[in-house]
């Protein structure tokens, strides 16, 4: 099948997309795609050491803080909260989607403002889980909690959680600034002279990614 | 090499928007990790579940969740349900890797687990050894029958 083909013959003569769907927002699919597998790495290397270990330490000893009010009850409450945010801001970002195929300006405003209150929102929950761990001892190489059988665990556990957490955290930070520049820009009347508003199609498919992931890590590290 | 000429009338420049199967995607996600966290705290609080096997099978409905969490974010969030057979073809089918990638690692990761127990005694009788309860975890015994 390998043909060469002269430089001034193009394979394809245009007409319409095979997939039906602008460049940008095919190559944003394949770009997440990528970043998938980068985190799918990630949560897999966590997986192999944690199959390779004796013992592990008991998630809902590790997650029990909430703020303000100390030690729950209920573990696991203040990042259920966390997930509620991160999807209720997806629905936000959908519904400033739905409103740029409307080209409703400023619903377009208002859902994207929502989307960015729902980022900076999860970003301060992580903050302050951070400090919160690393109050009671944990950071990279240092594991204040012991296994569930009572043995002497390794520095794996804090390891993996700060370095997943935190490249989670990281897209969560550039999806927000992302936003940003797609309120700016919205804001601006770009996209009103422009006739279209895909390109926050494509902010939001990078935002659901991050929703997307953070299923995936809450899974990992908060249930398992 | 025919489907890519199918691709006009519905997918064309808009498509309507449907909020209704936004909140119904919502409320799906919300009421599969309420429902997650029910399964959590109830192992936690509950010591009669606290077996080996309860926790795999207790695990496996997670995955189970999880996935179809993720099916409704890809599919109604990032639309893609709604795209090209084609196109969801090239995103779905690479994913598929990830059956491979995950059963490998996992099973290396058990393997060395116990090639290094059979074989580096001393490692076994370190991992088995108590310590001291630190300060985090005063206030609370350990469970009796808690998985290790």
């Amino acid at each position: 099948m390998a043909q060469a083909v002269p430089a001034d013959r193009k394979l394809w003569s245009g007409g319409k997309s095979p997939f039906n769907v602008e460049y940008g927002k095919l190559m944003m699919w394949y770009f997440l795609m990528s970043d998938a597998f980068t985190f799918g790495a990630f949560l897999i290397s966590y997986g192999t050491i944690r199959f390779s270990s004796n013992s592990w330490p008991d998630p809902n000893e590790v997650f029990r803080a909430f703020p303000v009010v100390g030690n729950m009850p209920i573990p696991l409450a203040f990042v259920s909260l966390m997930t509620f945010i991160l999807i209720m801001s997806s629905v936000t970002m959908v519904l400033a989607v739905g409103a740029g195929h409307a080209n409703d300006r400023k619903k377009v405003l208002f859902y994207m403002a929502l989307t960015i209150l729902g980022g900076i929102a999860f970003l301060s929950c992580q903050a302050w889980e951070w400090t919160h761990m690393h109050e009671e001892g944990a950071w990279w190489g240092r594991n204040p909690f012991m296994n569930i059988d009572g043995s002497q665990s390794s520095t794996n556990f804090t390891n993996f959680f700060f370095t997943i957490t935190g490249f989670h955290g990281f897209h969560v930070f550039s999806g927000v600034v992302i936003n940003i520049i797609m309120f700016i820009m919205t804001y601006r009347g770009v996209f009103e002279r422009r006739g279209h508003y895909l390109m926050i199609e494509k902010a939001g498919l990078y935002w659901h990614f991050v929703d997307l992931v953070w299923v995936f890590v809450f899974t990992c590290f908060y249930l398992f | 090499m025919e489907n890519t000429h199918t691709t006009t009338a519905e997918h064309g420049g808009e498509h309507s928007f449907d909020t209704k199967a936004i909140w119904r995607t919502f409320r799906v996600l919300l009421y599969i990790t309420l429902f997650e966290l029910v399964l959590a705290i109830g192992y936690y609080e509950i010591t009669a579940f606290q077996t080996h096997t309860f926790k795999h099978i207790l695990n496996g409905v997670f995955i189970i969740l999880t996935l179809a969490k993720a099916f409704f974010i890809v599919a109604e969030f990032m639309h893609l349900g709604h795209e090209l057979k084609n196109l969801i073809m090239t995103i779905a089918v690479p994913a598929l890797l990830f059956l491979w990638f995950l059963g490998a690692f996992l099973w290396d990761g058990n393997s060395y687990k116990n090639l290094r127990n059979n074989y580096d005694r001393n490692h076994l009788e370190q991992s088995q050894q108590k310590v001291e309860k630190t300060e985090h975890g005063a206030h609370e015994a350990k469970k009796p029958g808690s998985l290790e």
